[in-house]
């Protein structure tokens, strides 16, 4: 279970450019929930992403992961308890190293890494077993350089990478915005099965509304750094794109008229 | 005539110095390329190994001990640097830059106070001497100096290997990715400058054994020359060397590559007052070549792209990733 309670993050504070990008934002997730996340830009959505996984720290609030206070832990070691995958898909693989070597690298994830062997032949069986999942043929390039890789590729991979140990919270940042629409598809279906597989707690922050009321069993609309609409169960499952705009310009409204 | 028989004299001392200087150079490799940062401590460090050992055997030492002792010396520099950039937040460059200006003074202070100390090779037990340089026995520099770089490589190969020297790696290809995969970044980045500087300490007190003695002035530019050496053996090798040990041998090769050049610009007369020079020259041009190398095929891309001719290859060429 994941709490969020009262963060609070400006950005810039006591400049011009001051922004308060979360405002005593509060988010109760039970064990198992598959959350999408929508909202305008600067909504505060990558914003709260990067407050749970520690990139900065948060000015003020909580935030508990079963029942742990992550509130103030480093990035690297709250990374045991997430599983990450990022826009840019650049960004949640090293380049220069092979396929099997990043594996290797993801699946120490919250261990003591010591003078060990960085991978083992044990290892590399599983590797190639986790690989053919995917259904990319990754299992035969296992040694090859994860920079010759397209960026649908390295986002299936990374996906692989934030899975395979199992997270006690599943983050994806907007993790198929960089792809094409097939390519993302195939991204999305491939989270979907993994989620499910393991029984994921996740949040997937996404542009596609369409996205959001498919997948997931809750919906979350976010403004100005905080969560204005909730929705969850039968009516997540009744709802359309057309509700969702209704919704969206009804907050965009209020915002409009309390300013 | 005259040229190459003094070239052929002269090579063995060149061969001797570039393999020293390339344990050096393997150093800068761990910092500039595996780490993907340009640590100057290395002009500090290329000293203060040869002074703790020098200083040390003239104090009846032994030379394993005091190589030891300077590979220590070495560590403690470059965990300077890494607490300077890590801890405080300082840029890497300046960082370096701090500490081999503060190496200075603690180098003149290890050799007690004079800007240098001589080791007579008659009177202690040197594993490399200048004056073994042709002579056709095991005490001969060339193959003492081998056989450290085969087994400087082999540690490495087998630490960059494991768990830890993984993550260094991983530290320098992606902190993103890095820190994301729990990898504590900041820590990994002071392991490796650690290492890089006890290397390069370990070369220092090589070097000076083998010259018989060391100076506050020994590590002026040293950066460079390992820069040099790094990009030499990633130019000419790299086609042929994808194996981590193959690359750290092309580094070590550079740097005889390098040595060897120097030499031969000297027999032809070079002054060597202009050698910093001409060594600054060279690195800029290495440096450049990579760069020139992308415009060069982008502009036979577009040429490709322009003419409906045969182009895939230029093109194909162009859409690698990362290649």
């Amino acid at each position: 279970m994941l709490e969020l309670k009262g963060l609070y993050k400006t950005f810039n504070a006591g400049t011009v450019n001051e922004k308060r990008a979360i405002n005593g934002l509060d988010l109760t997730l039970e064990d198992g929930d598959f959350v999408t996340i929508i909202g305008g830009n600067g909504a505060g959505k990558s914003t709260m992403l990067n407050l749970i996984s520690g990139v900065f720290p948060a000015d003020a609030g909580t935030i508990t992961l079963n029942g742990v206070d992550i509130t103030n832990l480093p990035e690297h070691k709250r990374a045991r308890y997430l599983g990450r995958v990022f826009q840019d898909p650049m960004m949640g693989t090293a380049a220069t190293m092979g396929i099997e070597e990043n594996l290797a690298l993801a699946n120490r994830r919250g261990k003591s890494r010591g003078l060990a062997r960085g991978i083992t032949a044990q290892e590399r069986t599983l590797y190639k077993q986790q690989l053919a999942t995917l259904g990319l043929g990754l299992e035969a390039r296992m040694t090859s350089k994860v920079g010759l890789l397209s960026g649908g590729q390295r986002q299936a991979l990374t996906l692989l990478m934030a899975t395979l140990k199992k997270p006690e919270l599943l983050l994806l940042d907007e993790h198929t915005a960089a792809l094409d629409p097939k390519t993302a598809d195939k991204v999305l279906q491939l989270t979907q099965e993994i989620v499910e597989r393991d029984k994921l707690t996740t949040l997937m922050v996404t542009h596609n509304m369409k996205n959001a009321i498919q997948y997931g069993n809750r919906l979350i609309m976010m403004d100005a750094g905080r969560v204005v609409v909730d929705i969850r169960g039968e009516e997540k499952k009744n709802l359309t794109v057309r509700d969702l705009l209704e919704k969206f310009n009804i907050e965009n409204d209020r915002m409009l008229l309390s300013e | 005539m005259n040229f190459f028989s003094d070239l052929l004299n002269a090579l063995p001392g060149a061969v001797a110095q570039g393999l020293i200087w390339g344990l050096m150079a393997i150093g800068v490799y761990i910092t500039f390329k595996v780490l993907d940062l340009a640590d100057l401590t290395v002009d500090g460090t290329m000293c203060t190994g040869g002074a703790v050992c020098i200083m040390l055997m003239t104090h009846g030492v032994n030379v394993w001990v005091a190589l030891l002792c300077a590979f220590v010396a070495g560590l403690l520099a470059g965990a300077i640097t890494g607490i300077l950039h890590t801890v405080m937040g300082i840029p890497a460059i300046l960082a370096g830059i701090l500490t081999q200006l503060a190496l200075f003074s603690i180098n003149l202070r290890i050799m007690g106070g004079k800007a240098n100390q001589a080791i007579n090779p008659d009177k202690y037990n040197l594993l490399v001497s200048l004056r073994n340089v042709k002579r056709l026995t095991l005490e001969n520099p060339i193959l003492v100096a081998i056989v450290f770089t085969v087994v400087v490589i082999a540690l490495l190969y087998w630490f960059f290997g494991t768990e830890l020297g993984s993550g260094i790696r991983a530290t320098g290809a992606n902190p993103n990715m890095s820190r994301a995969q729990g990898i504590n970044v900041d820590r990994n980045k002071v392991f490796g400058l650690m290492l890089s500087n006890g290397i390069v300490a370990l070369s220092s007190a090589l070097y000076s054994q083998y010259q018989g003695f060391t100076d506050v002035n020994a590590g002026r530019g040293a950066i460079v020359i390992g820069l040099a050496a790094v990009i030499i053996g990633e130019v000419l090798f790299a086609r042929l060397f994808h194996n981590f040990a193959l690359k750290l041998l092309g580094v070590a090769l550079g740097a005889v590559i390098y040595y060897i050049v120097i030499q031969i610009v000297l027999t032809l007369g070079l002054n060597s007052n202009d050698l910093k020079l001409l060594s600054a020259a060279v690195v800029a041009i290495f440096l450049a070549v990579p760069y020139w190398k992308g415009k060069y095929f982008r502009g036979a891309a577009k040429k490709a792209v322009a003419a409906p001719a045969p182009a895939p290859v230029a093109a194909g060429k162009e859409d690698e990733p990362n290649a």
